[in-house]
């Protein structure tokens, strides 16, 4: 795992004094609201429906025992005994008071963590995939890369008034766990000719416009990353429109002008760009590739798994993938019990989880953009006795992509965003859905409580997107959206329901994927192979 | 960081960072510079005009004044990098909504003046000044990054 430096201690540091600064500033008045709002939110704190909301970074989704920890203690002390996990790989806590801020983030600085850029119109989080650095099919593993853009993306000075917010994602392996093409800018790390590089998609997202990003450029040796990055961002500061906040992000640049017309932009930009030695020496990356070395892995750790309980069996099916390492395996442990609240965890379940993580998986831990957690480095002989406690905890759920491990986004419970409740309606799907779960196989489903899709409902292979009719929520449902390598955008069905309406639709969805599936196909195959027609015949009648 | 002035421009407050004394022929629009004008010391860029159009003409120009409309706007920072990136020496002016938590930004952008719409107060400004030692970036002002402090 990466570890601060002075350099990078003293920056959080700063950014702490800073912070403090700006809540005395806004407490006394030399601040207004409007121009306050900027400052707090590039510090991930936003002003909800109820109360302040802080958004704390887990760069890349990493995270060691001592940090899950110490947000175990900020949300039992200031907050209501819970956090949330989101699809950024960040936690939120929603029920912050203004004057606690500070002290919050002090705290967090004493655990290498901080709240920069989780939102406002710069550079947010870097997100990665969360087995990186234990699935198999990794060239490389992306977090470095990405600690590099972290540290670049922090206070740029040049881009942290953007026209809107930027994504940026990073993976190494061709099965895509980030939902890289659905970014402001996505870079897949490949091979060639015996150097990594990056290959650069820009323009993708989601939002009310959800757009698939087009290829940019094929390879960037790590020499030229930042350079090109840079590049890519100018081009988009200048550019991007300003005029409407629903245009200005990169996609909309990207496709009003063309991919092509970009590029010529972004490599004419690259040119005057790599003259200024913006770019770190290559120790820089491998004085960071050091700290992410892999851990001590035993060689000689057994592979057999006693499967004789059966509960355990099914949630080693479900939620444990391979491990690169032989006697190895990547657990992921499911914040989605049926019933409960899609990415919540109590303070309770994460220090357990952080023992966990520190018993059995080299204290690291992830989380994921479907807002779970992973233990990426078990020893197969551990399982029993990890599964066994995380039963006791509620968090045994063996869900893992299945139709009720479902994404939501806050919705109208928090969000002043939001037209519609998304948390109650994942509630009631996966109550109905869950004894047929098992049945129905990889399905994923994902809610938003409006069109700036925070739930990914583009992605959804079941997608649903809560809209205000006439002062009635409504749910739209859209078929055939993929985050993953075979990328896709949801198609609606056709006319919105209400909320149980919704929840009869896509009972009658999977009803007709049973009907018509063939082997080893999924809903998502299946509705690809057959189209729209045969479910819209069944949800509509 | 060099060391703050205060001084002001037809009774408007200006905050520079420069030892010479401030332009004070009024700035014309970049229009005008390039078909009529083209005399002219000091050119005013809006905030969605191309800095690269000065570029045949830094060496004659003495001040290049950059609006930021309104503080959300950061076309301003690109243009201040282009200019600097190009050699310019000049005076580089940010003007309008210039405020005390962006300004930082925008020295190292290769600001060196500022017209703030609203006056700036000079506590919190050698604070916020002064809050950060390490930067990560190499940028458009002499500030050496991380990575270099590193590495060597």
């Amino acid at each position: 795992m990466y570890r601060y430096d002075q350099y990078d201690q003293a920056i959080v540091d700063a950014r702490v004094d800073e912070f403090r600064d700006q809540v005395r500033r806004r407490l006394a008045g030399q601040l207004t609201e409007d121009q306050f709002k900027p400052l707090r939110l590039m510090n991930g704190l936003y002003l909800q429906l109820h109360a302040y909301m802080l958004r704390v970074a887990i760069p890349y989704g990493t995270l060691d025992s001592r940090q899950l920890r110490t947000l175990a203690g900020i949300a039992r002390e200031f907050d209501r005994g819970y956090g949330h996990f989101t699809t950024r790989q960040n936690l939120q806590f929603n029920w912050i008071k203004l004057e606690d801020t500070p002290t919050i983030l002090e705290r967090l600085a004493k655990v290498e963590m901080h709240a920069i850029q989780t939102s406002g119109n710069c550079i947010r989080n870097i997100s990665s995939d969360q087995f990186a650095g234990a699935a198999a099919d990794e060239v490389t593993d992306p977090r470095p890369w990405a600690e590099l853009l972290r540290q670049w993306s922090t206070f740029h000075p040049e881009f942290s008034y953007l026209p809107r917010k930027f994504k940026i994602a990073v993976i190494a392996a061709n099965e895509d766990r980030a939902a890289m093409r659905l970014h402001d800018i996505g870079i897949q790390l490949v091979e060639q000719d015996g150097a990594v590089g990056a290959r650069i998609y820009a323009g993708g997202g989601m939002g009310r416009t959800p757009m698939i990003a087009p290829l940019i450029r094929d390879f960037v040796p790590v020499d030229d990353l930042m350079s090109y990055l840079e590049a890519a961002l100018r081009v988009y500061n200048r550019y991007g429109r300003r005029d409407n906040i629903y245009k200005a992000r990169i996609k909309i640049l990207v496709h009003e002008i063309g991919a092509d017309e970009y590029r010529r932009q972004v490599e004419e930009e690259f040119v005057a760009v790599k003259q200024l030695g913006i770019d770190p020496p290559r120790a820089e990356l491998e004085r960071i590739q050091a700290m992410f070395a892999a851990p001590a892995f035993s060689a000689d750790a057994p592979e057999a798994i006693d499967r004789s309980d059966p509960d355990f069996a099914v949630w080693l099916d479900q939620n444990v993938a391979a491990h690169k390492q032989p006697g190895h395996a990547i657990v992921t442990i499911s914040l989605k019990s049926i019933g409960g609240i899609p990415g919540d965890a109590s303070a309770d379940q994460m220090d357990l989880v952080a023992d966990l993580a520190e018993r059995y998986s080299f204290d690291e831990l992830r989380v994921t953009h479907a807002q779970n957690l992973v233990l990426p480095h078990v020893r197969k002989a551990d399982l029993p006795a990890i599964w066994t406690r995380l039963r006791e905890a509620g968090l045994a759920e063996a869900n893992l992509d299945l139709v009720t491990d479902i994404i939501a986004c806050p919705g109208l419970d928090y969000c002043s965003l939001a037209n519609a409740r998304s948390i109650p309606l994942a509630q009631k799907l996966a109550v109905r859905l869950a004894p047929r779960q098992h049945d129905l196989g990889e399905l994923k489903v994902k809610i938003s409580g409006c069109i700036n899709a925070c739930g990914h409902h583009h992605a959804g292979h079941i997608g649903i997107l809560g809209v205000d009719k006439k002062g009635v929520e409504n749910y739209q449902l859209s078929f055939g959206g993929s985050g993953a390598e075979d990328v896709s955008l949801g198609k609606i069905t056709g006319p919105g329901f209400d909320e149980d309406g919704v929840v009869d639709a896509v009972d009658r969805a999977t009803c007709t994927y049973v009907e018509l599936r063939q082997a080893g196909e999924r809903f998502l195959d299946t509705y690809r192979r057959v189209g729209m027609q045969p479910f819209k015949e069944a949800i509509y009648g | 960081m060099g060391d703050l002035d205060r001084a002001s421009i037809g009774g408007e407050p200006l905050l520079r960072f420069r030892d010479d004394e401030p332009h004070d022929e009024p700035a014309v629009t970049l229009d005008s510079f390039l078909a009529e004008q083209t005399n002219a010391t000091a050119v005013r860029l809006e905030a969605g005009e191309d800095a690269r159009a000065l570029l045949p003409h830094l060496d004659r120009l003495a001040l290049i004044e950059v609006s930021f409309p309104t503080f959300r706007d950061g076309r301003g920072y690109s243009a201040g990098r282009i200019l600097r990136e190009a050699g310019y020496a000049g005076e580089l002016r940010a003007a309008g909504d210039v405020l005390v938590d962006q300004l930082p930004l925008m020295r190292r952008c290769g600001f060196d003046s500022f017209a703030p719409e609203t006056e700036i107060d000079a506590a919190t400004l050698r604070a916020s000044l002064d809050r950060y030692g390490d930067h990560y970036q190499a940028a458009a002002d002499p500030v050496v990054p991380v990575w270099r402090k590193r590495h060597g």
